[in-house]
């Protein structure tokens, strides 16, 4: 089993170095004059040009500032933003927490009803509970998050008044401590109820499909032979097999979390890495850019790897082969 | 071809046969499609969208939300006998855009699913068929990058960066550069899928007999393999519309759609930035959600629906 683990971690950080090279050549092909770009208009000296490239790592040919490129990332030199100058590292820094807190905490909130509400719609197959709970999760699931983060601002921030309206303070305030924190949650409420409802339908379908097919199997009619009751059957062996494909699901969308929540984040301006990503695009700002792509897709990575190993830990199927 | 030595007339009628089952395993697609109530539903949903996205013109005129023309209409109206779903801050009228912005939901959705449709089942018959090559392991890395890089902000970055025609002038701003990026993000899944498939129909027996009779690759490829994932292609097609109509609509609402062109996205951006929110003009910012739901609602529908009936492992346990 640890040679397998060994394995996979092998394949991932080969994995990390062909994202490395993939970044580097998309973004300087989609972008062949980053320095002509960044200065449209403006008359610049050659000695000035040089200095800029210099100073963003854009001298000399492709291949040495791929060698170049390689380098500093891996001592975490992400270089400088085009858009204010400040180095990469610190601006991500900066957006993370936001976006780790609002997209974590709505991913956790969404796997646990939605694999509630499949696991109940999924006993209870065929019944008007069955088509309430997979009817709801259709719903949830077919609605674009922007729309629904539109209706929910307008219904709990503007008519009701109970939330704000954006952002993570109030303008004006000038709370520290337990009180600023109290109002990032009051802050933060909206959009996790938004996440929340949008990520619980892919759940709740994998779920209750993945539970039927479970139900199906021998070995639950064998338990019920056995005299054990219902419940008993359903919650320790029916469920806990079902469990393994959500499983993998929950893990591969925790990689996505930090790059999920674009519109959403744009919508209640969430000072988090989606509005970055957005705002780095319109530049472009590719060092931004590139920095962000890595850490998105470095997670995903890193969440896969941990999918598996849960998997063998899970499955024992998986470990013996 | 390896059976080439049969008379014309006896291939004539192989291939008639051909067709007769063809015609009678649609039939018979259709008699199970027709007792699934969700995907029936689906079908009817989306065949008065797509009425209505074909029909817009006749029933809708677009002078009603060109704004040179609206400029002596109220704005900021609630729905009333003139305007079933009002008009917006310049007195646009919210239903003919509303009806007009499906098409560009629809032409975007279908064109970029076939378009990841088509590179997602070139990748995984390709990949499957190879299995275990240097291609296969290949394209598997290629396939395995576009599964992990987030793909939105992906897409965001393509949309804002193709200004320019691109790939020799075949991409073009606006409806072009969408569809193309949208296509070209969203076909790993079905790339997977359909290798799998690949994979475990080319160890069946009849492919070993076929080639012990000396068929060829092509001959086992064309006769065997795509027969047995065309059902798989069709339903995974359906079930990746859903995802290109949302990955579009949200593209629009972030304000990088085509300028020229209604969309609901579009809608539901400028809805925004006029400030329906702060207004609370439902007639505005509703219709637009409602269509994008209904729409990924019944592909969503219909695409399990097909799914339950082509592929094998479901159907079995449905009796």
């Amino acid at each position: 089993m640890l040679t397998l683990i060994l394995r996979r971690l092998m394949a991932g950080v080969v994995m990390i170095l062909f994202v490395l090279s993939f970044n580097f050549f998309l973004f300087r092909v989609v972008e062949s004059d980053p320095v002509g770009s960044l200065y449209r208009g403006r008359n610049i000296s050659a000695e000035q040009r040089e200095r800029i490239q210099e100073r963003y790592g854009l001298n000399g040919s492709k291949p040495e500032q791929f060698v170049k490129y390689v380098r500093e990332m891996a001592r975490g030199n992400f270089g400088y933003s085009y858009a204010n100058n400040r180095p990469v590292s610190t601006l991500i820094r900066e957006k993370l927490w936001p976006t780790l807190w609002l997209v974590g905490i709505s991913t956790l909130l969404s796997t646990l009803l939605g694999t509630i509400i499949g696991i109940w719609s999924a006993w209870h197959r065929g019944s008007w509970r069955d088509y309430l709970g997979t009817g709801t999760t259709m719903l949830l699931y077919a609605m674009p998050d922007f729309w629904l983060a539109m209706i929910v601002l307008v219904w709990f921030g503007r008519e009701m008044g109970w939330f704000p309206l954006g952002g993570l303070e109030d303008p004006s305030s000038d709370a520290v401590g337990l009180t600023k924190l109290l109002e990032n949650i009051h802050h933060l409420v909206l959009p996790g109820l938004v996440l929340t409802l949008s990520y619980l339908g892919e759940y709740a379908l994998v779920m209750r499909s993945s539970l039927i097919e479970v139900m199906g199997e021998d070995y639950l009619t064998v338990a019920r032979a056995k005299g054990l009751r219902d419940k008993f059957v359903r919650s320790r062996h029916a469920v806990r097999n079902a469990m393994l494909p959500v499983i993998t699901l929950i893990t591969l969308n925790f990689g996505f979390v930090l790059g999920g929540a674009i519109a959403v984040e744009s919508i209640f301006s969430i000072p988090g890495l989606g509005n970055a990503t957005l705002a780095a695009s319109k530049g472009p700002d590719l060092p931004m850019l590139q920095a962000l792509f890595l850490l998105f897709s470095v997670s995903v990575i890193v969440m896969n790897i941990v999918a598996e190993i849960l998997y063998m830990y899970f499955d024992p199927r998986v470990r013996t082969r | 071809m390896t059976a080439t030595t049969s008379p014309p007339t006896e291939r004539l009628a192989s291939r008639r046969i051909a067709w007769i089952r063809r015609r009678r395993a649609l039939a018979d697609l259709w008699r199970r499609f027709r007792r699934d109530r969700p995907g029936l539903f689906g079908l009817v949903v989306l065949t008065l969208i797509v009425f209505m996205a074909v029909a817009a013109p006749l029933i809708a005129d677009p002078a009603r939300f060109d704004l040179l023309a609206v400029r002596d209409i109220e704005e900021w109206q609630s729905p009333n006998s003139s305007h079933w779903f009002g008009t917006d801050d310049n007195g646009r009228d919210v239903f003919a855009m509303f009806v007009h912005g499906s098409r560009v939901s629809l032409l975007v959705g279908l064109t970029a699913a076939a378009i990841a449709i088509v590179i997602g089942s070139l990748f995984g018959l390709t990949s499957g068929y190879t299995a275990g090559s240097w291609l296969d392991r290949v394209l598997n890395r290629v396939t395995e990058w576009f599964l992990v890089i987030p793909f939105l902000p992906l897409a965001i970055v393509l949309v804002s960066v193709l200004d320019e025609p691109t790939l020799f002038g075949l991409i073009k701003p606006g409806l072009g550069v969408i569809v193309f990026v949208i296509g070209i993000t969203s076909w790993p899944g079905t790339a997977r899928v359909i290798r799998a498939q690949v994979m475990s129909v080319k160890e069946r027996l009849y492919v070993d007999r076929a080639r012990a009779l000396g068929a060829n690759d092509r001959h086992v490829i064309t006769r065997h393999i795509l027969p047995n994932v065309t059902g798989l292609i069709v339903a995974n097609a359906t079930l990746t519309v859903p995802i290109t109509i949302l990955t579009e609509s949200t593209l629009s609402f972030l304000g990088l759609g085509d300028p020229t062109r209604q969309s609901w996205g579009r809608i539901l951006n400028e809805a925004k930035q006029a400030g329906a929110i702060t207004r609370n003009a439902w007639w505005y910012y509703l219709p637009a959600g409602i269509g994008i739901l209904l729409v990924v609602l019944a592909f969503t529908l219909i695409g399990q629906a097909l799914e339950t009936i082509l592929n094998p492992k479901l159907r079995e346990r449905e009796s």
